[in-house]
């Protein structure tokens, strides 16, 4: 994108800097050009400015609300889990133990159906007006982001309640949530091709975030799964994000192999769900 | 310096195929996917894949080559279905040509529509900034251009309020001034001056007549209302059935348009408006006293010519439905409410002339819908706008004044079937 400062005040205009726009018949797969997605920055930034405004415009508790969705469950977790069942958990209190395991997962079950469903929510926009699609999924993940980010001070009110301080270790815990952002974007991008094309995956999806939820380590630590299994469960990418930002919170060691298999797992949905999302986009107005 | 006789859009061998049928079936369920993925190797075998295919494929646009200069004002007209949204789409990067290739030179906005992603919640101010965004402006543009936006909407007092609570007239002068002070090179509008009331429109065709001269910017403009076009564009390009078939200067391009409209030509007679599942129409005329014709006079019979396919169902009905220029639905014709028949039990293809009695229109623009159904149970085959035609002049009795649809008086005229009597009432009530 050209800058129009210089264009609208003055006359004379600088045809080098004019940008060529060839428009043809785009081949199947291709590479995803971050170019000029990242040239639409703005309009990311914009919209989920949007989705956040939106978010807190009619609602009376406002933020408060991403509080007490994790707050609540925390409680239920450690009720049902903690004390009826009386799963271990990895020597830290139970409370600490949920909340920092449902922070995350909470981000991935808002940000993966929503995701999802942005497409074929913005079908009006989709159909009159044209930027990179890519945008529309991946600024679904704004809002959600804020939330964390109010629900990591519940967070550290519950350590510090139950006696876990501040540790050095706990300096590595952004890049978990940079994995699971990742993850979550990865899927919801996916989907949101997907939900395009076959509108059946609107009925998939809560179905599958609860599977999900229970093939991940939200309410029971990674310790139970069986050792020899493992390599299978971190092919999950939000088991090894969970667990590592658990452990970085907490100050104990991760299941490094762990970490690192649910990291390429990420990366891998990530680049799949782009692909494929760039592979249906050029047809998306033709059928949305 | 600003480049001159510069190449601002070139086309070359642009076309675009869809597949029509059903609009509910552009997209599938997974269980067809896998159920089509399924049987396509046997349908193969059989042979039946590329007839069925052939039979649904429809080319909105076909090899279109043309070049615009820089600084053109140019008017893109054409009957429903010519593809001249399907151009607009294309050029303005929202579909994927099917074969060809466009080369735009600078930098391109489209206006579909006007107002694209407001949200009612959001106040007038928000919505500038995230219209403004999604229209390809950069924030600092927005911000510098703010107040001449909210200036040229004339909502000072409401802009922070949120536009759910706007008047239609306010919302659509704030989309339209977010839309005015988009300063691209290429500017691709479509139909959108068809709405804001009369003066607010003028103001907006004043600024889009500024914006191209004064700034040597490329207009692509799609619009019925051919005075809109006359007094704004600089050339013009005429599209039938997918073609281009003349491009030259505005006035020689609203000219091919009148022909066009004028002659319902014999070569008209077949579309491809896809098929229902027991009946195909293929053909709607309306038949004047010399042949086809899209004209028609008040007060005279309504004669249709129907062509149609049917696969021999029992009970299948043919309706009519007139339509005003706001594609409102004004009267109904029904084969078999009306005239207790309905199609032969017999397949084959099939002439239905229709008669219907005179009706004294109002002038304007119309348009005829048909549908065939499987009588009261659902809808088989429905073509909609399947013909246009114009009632030049309306009177009733011979007087000058010409009774216009656009009046907002009615479509019909009831003429008197015997002269109005006028008796005096007082003397006898005394």
């Amino acid at each position: 994108m050209s800058p129009m400062d210089e264009r609208a005040s003055a006359s004379m205009r600088d045809d080098a800097r004019r940008p060529i726009t060839i428009i043809e018949a785009r081949p199947g797969w291709r590479l995803y050009d971050f170019r000029e997605a990242f040239a639409y920055r703005e309009l990311l930034y914009v919209l989920a400015a949007r989705d956040l405004k939106l978010r807190y415009k009619q609602t009376a508790l406002g933020a408060a609300w991403a509080l007490l969705q994790p707050l609540t469950m925390m409680i239920v977790l450690s009720i049902v889990f903690g004390r009826l069942a009386g799963l271990p958990s990895d020597g830290a209190p139970y409370p600490v133990f949920a909340l920092a395991g449902l922070l995350p997962w909470t981000f991935f079950a808002n940000v993966a159906p929503t995701a999802g469903a942005s497409l074929v929510a913005s079908s009006n926009i989709v159909t009159k007006v044209y930027f990179p699609r890519l945008l529309i999924p991946l600024s679904t993940a704004g809002a959600p982001l804020v939330d964390l980010a109010i629900s990591a001070l519940l967070l550290f009110a519950v350590m510090a309640w139950n006696g876990v301080g501040l540790r050095w270790s706990q300096l590595a815990a952004p890049f978990f949530v940079l994995g699971v952002v990742i993850t979550a974007l990865g899927v919801g991008v996916l989907l949101s091709a997907l939900t395009v094309a076959y509108r059946d995956f609107r009925h998939v999806v809560p179905f599958l975030i609860q599977f999900w939820m229970f093939a991940s380590p939200v309410a029971y630590p990674v310790s139970l799964v069986p050792t020899e299994w493992r390599w299978l469960y971190f092919l999950n990418p939000m088991a090894g994000m969970i667990d590592g930002f658990r452990h970085a919170l907490i100050g104990s060691p991760p299941d490094i192999s762990g970490v690192v298999i649910s990291g390429a797992s990420a990366l891998a949905i990530f680049c799949l769900g782009v692909a494929y999302f760039a592979r249906v986009e050029r047809g998306f107005a033709d059928i949305v | 310096m600003m480049r001159r006789g510069g190449i601002a859009i070139r086309a070359e061998g642009v076309s675009k195929l869809y597949r029509i049928g059903a609009p509910a079936r552009a997209y599938r369920t997974l269980r067809e996917a896998l159920v089509d993925a399924a049987a396509a190797p046997f349908e193969r075998l059989r042979g039946r894949a590329r007839a069925a295919e052939a039979d649904t494929r429809f080319w909105a646009l076909r090899d279109v080559s043309f070049e615009i200069a820089e600084g053109e004002i140019v008017g893109v007209v054409g009957r429903n279905g010519a593809g001249k949204s399907t151009l607009l789409k294309i050029l303005s990067r929202i579909t994927d040509p099917t074969e060809g290739r466009a080369t735009l030179e600078g930098r391109v906005a489209s206006l579909l529509e006007v107002g694209t992603g407001f949200h009612p919640e959001l106040t007038g101010r928000e919505n500038i900034f995230l219209n403004g965004a999604i229209l390809g402006m950069r924030r600092a543009d927005i911000a510098k251009r703010f107040d001449a936006i909210v200036d040229f909407a004339e909502i000072e007092r409401f802009i922070d309020t949120p536009v759910k609570h706007y008047s239609s007239g306010m919302y659509v002068r704030l989309a339209f001034a977010v839309a005015a002070h988009l300063e691209p090179d290429i500017l691709v509008v479509d139909e959108v001056l068809a709405v804001g009331d009369a003066r607010f429109q003028q103001k907006c065709l004043g600024k889009i007549d500024e914006v191209s001269r004064k700034g040597g910017r490329t207009v692509l403009l799609v619009s019925h209302n051919l005075a809109a076009v006359k007094s704004l564009a600089t050339s013009g390009l005429v599209f039938d059935r997918g073609r281009l078939v003349l491009q030259g200067s505005v006035d020689d391009a609203i000219a091919a348009y009148g022909r066009l409209q004028q002659d319902g030509g014999a070569d008209e007679a077949e579309h491809d408006w896809g098929a229902g599942a027991h009946t195909r129409i293929r053909s709607v005329e309306m038949i004047g006293d010399d042949g086809p014709t899209r004209v028609y006079l008040p007060g005279t019979p309504l004669r249709l010519r129907i062509i149609l396919d049917t696969d021999g169902t029992p009970g299948l009905s043919v309706d009519v439905f007139l339509a005003n220029a706001q594609r409102a639905r004004i009267a109904l014709w029904s084969l078999s409410h009306f005239d207790a028949m309905s199609l032969p039990a017999e397949p084959g293809c099939y002439e239905l002339t229709i008669e219907a009695a005179p009706i004294h229109l109002a002038s304007g623009q119309y348009c005829i819908d048909v549908a065939t159904a499987v009588t009261m149970v659902n809808w088989d085959h429905q073509v909609y706008e399947a013909l246009a035609f114009e009632t030049p002049f309306s009177n009733v009795g011979g007087g000058s004044w010409d009774f216009k649809q656009s009046f907002g008086f009615g479509f019909v005229a009831l003429p008197s079937t015997t002269p109005p009597k006028l008796a005096r009432l007082d003397e006898r009530r005394a």
